[in-house]
């Protein structure tokens, strides 16, 4: 069995060094394919490790209570429902033996300055006590928010990595003056460095206590409140926990929707393979389609081969080839010729994901794995569309092959 | 015992709206070492002969025993290995692989044998020298001349050491001279011990087989002796 496979790759690749341009077109629609798959493999990979660094940099066990789903929302309905306020936060606090922290937080976008140096659209938050603590927040320089800062409402602010850059330029922004809005404020804390998230910059951000906020900017403004479950509980009972608390303290009736969101990082997750779905959708009808075309291909060509070579298939059996043998010699053929065209199109794919992550946002990381992928499906490929030329040629009678012209 | 036995053997094509018989009990019996040629004008049923002595194809009535096995009834596989081993083929038209090597056409009845690359090529070489090719051995076929493609289909011919040699009109392509140079090369495969059917419509090529075997409308209508010219 090895030596008969052994000489038909012999076969084969003679074959196809002697029609080697013919070969190379005949391997185009594989090439195509597997280059898209390739591809595609490596832009997934490349924008899965960019997500996952980037979920990592916000706690991912953290739950929030708001008004709006991240991933859909029926705005006619959602725009009648009452705004997250205290109610249901104390709600939390009070009935939940799930959750290990709560805090609420509402975010405005304000003009910040420092004497002349000034940020136009910082992100403007206000945290309740834990907020800190459910984010992971640890400082860079100066103190985080304390328990007197809440209590008494006080001016005081911690800034993020790139506001203290901007603005405190040549000193330490700590115990400074800053101007919220036109608020005087005071800094008392810088928080250390977070980076971006889905193009967001986290490190343009001022925090103050919730009270400060809605004595300064009003209090009707749109509530998150921030959950973090005690460790080791199930995020899906925490959930139904929390629904519970808060469908009795919003009334909603038995029987009628929620009016309001849980939302969790794991939604952005499945917003996420949505996404991802919809590429390998992509690469699954790009390359399915390619490879189909170059099977048929393949297949074309081999059938031209046969015909062609049927004075060789005539002299190879009455010299003793067994048509098994015969069938094995075109087969391993087509599937030399598709792996031909595999190889080529990993190779292309790979400089495709290259040139992918070189010129445009898109991060692609290209995968040895998907050399294995490449040139499976295309020996598949050959394999499947070869049998049918392979049989033919195996079937022929020897006689009329040797008095074929 | 005789090396090949054909007993009743006859072979019907099936047209459709008729029934084509080309051969209707042939009985012949061929010894180790004779040197036969096998005449009849187109129609005859020599092809036909030929390709079921050759084990191309099977008879569809009567026996054949080659080397003492029985050939009617067998599958394809058998065929197939039965020509591989006893069986050395000859063609008017050569049938080379244009392709390939001398050598490597040398050697290719090998290659269905199971013999590893290194000692098909020995072999295919040493069957060369024996023709007096030696040198051309890296040669392709459109590179020799119609002598020298007979000669390597010759030697191709007898590289599995076959029972039998079976020549189909072997000079139907070559001129006179080089004509005279294959035949020769034939009696000294016959004095050297092959067996040697030779299937011919020429008169002047029969005259060099030592027995001659006359077939007419599918039956045999003579078989003498030959003339033996060497």
């Amino acid at each position: 069995m090895i030596y008969a496979l052994v000489e038909s790759l012999r076969l084969a690749l003679g074959s196809l060094r002697s029609n080697l341009l013919r070969s190379l077109l005949t391997t185009l629609g594989i090439v195509i394919g597997i280059t898209t798959v390739i591809a595609i493999i490596s832009v997934i990979t490349g924008l899965n490790q960019a997500f996952a660094t980037e979920l990592s940099s916000i706690g991912s066990n953290v739950i929030y209570v708001q008004k709006f789903h991240w991933a859909k929302n029926d705005w006619s309905l959602t725009r009648k429902w009452k705004d997250i306020g205290t109610d249901e936060l104390e709600a939390i606090q009070r009935g939940s033996r799930l959750v290990d922290k709560a805090a609420p937080y509402v975010v405005t976008v304000r003009r910040i300055k420092n004497g002349r140096l000034s940020i136009e659209d910082a992100f403007v938050y206000g945290v309740g006590a834990g907020d800190h603590e459910i984010r992971g927040a640890s400082p860079a320089a100066g103190r985080l928010l304390l328990r007197n800062d809440f209590d008494s409402n006080r001016n005081v602010v911690v800034i993020g990595w790139d506001v203290a850059e901007k603005l405190y330029p040549q000193e330490t922004p700590i115990g400074k003056p800053i101007s919220v809005a036109g608020v005087r404020m005071q800094v008392v804390g810088v928080l250390d460095k977070r980076g971006s998230l889905f193009g967001s910059n986290l490190d343009t951000t001022i925090t103050m206590p919730i009270g400060t906020f809605m004595k300064h900017f009003g209090r009707r403004r749109m509530m998150t409140i921030s959950i973090l479950p005690k460790e080791g509980v199930d995020p899906l009972e925490v959930t139904d926990e929390l629904r519970g608390i808060l469908r009795r303290v919003r009334k909603v009736p038995f029987g009628e929707p929620d009016n309001f969101a849980i939302n969790r990082v794991d939604v952005l997750q499945d917003l996420y393979s949505k996404l991802t779905g919809g590429l390998y959708a992509a690469m699954f009808g790009v390359g399915t389609i390619s490879l189909l075309v170059g099977g048929i291909g393949i297949m074309n060509i081999m059938l031209v081969s046969v015909t062609e070579r049927t004075k060789e298939i005539g002299i190879r059996k009455a010299l003793g080839a067994r048509p098994r043998t015969i069938l094995l010699q075109f087969l391993v053929e087509a599937v030399v010729l598709s792996c031909l065209g595999g190889a080529i199109g990993t190779g292309l794919g790979f400089g495709l994901a290259a040139l992918i992550d070189a010129i445009s946002p898109v991060p692609a990381a290209v995968q040895s794995w998907s050399i294995v992928v490449g040139l499976g499906f295309s020996a598949g490929v050959g394999l499947l569309f070869g049998v049918m030329p392979a049989r033919r040629a195996a079937a022929k009678n020897p006689i009329d092959c040797l008095r074929y012209e | 015992m005789s090396l090949l036995r054909c007993v009743g053997l006859g072979k019907t094509y099936d047209l459709g709206t008729q029934k084509l018989q080309v051969l209707r009990e042939v009985d012949l019996g061929i010894e180790p070492g004779e040197y036969v040629a096998i005449m009849g004008p187109s129609g005859s049923g020599k092809s036909t002969l030929m390709n079921i002595l050759g084990c191309l194809d099977t008879p569809t009535s009567g026996r054949y025993e080659l080397d003492g096995e029985q050939v009617a009834g067998m599958n394809e596989d058998q065929l197939a290995d039965i020509r591989n081993r006893k069986i050395g083929f000859v063609f008017q038209t050569f049938n080379l692989l244009p392709r390939q090597s001398a050598q490597a056409n040398v050697a290719l009845p090998l290659v269905y044998s199971g013999v590893p690359a290194s000692k098909r090529r020995q072999l295919a070489l040493e069957a060369l020298q024996a023709v007096g090719l030696g040198e051309r051995a890296g040669h392709r076929p459109n590179e020799l001349s119609g002598g020298e493609r007979q000669r390597v289909a010759i030697a191709r011919a007898l590289i599995n050491r076959p029972s039998i040699i079976l020549a189909d009109e072997p000079t139907g392509n070559l001129d006179t001279r080089t004509s005279v140079e294959i035949m020769k090369l034939f009696g000294e495969l016959h004095r050297a011990g092959n067996t040697i059917i030779l299937v011919t419509h020429e008169p002047d090529i029969a005259e060099y087989a030592h027995r001659v075997v006359r077939l007419r409308d599918g039956v045999i209508e003579s078989d003498a002796p030959g003339m033996g010219k060497s």
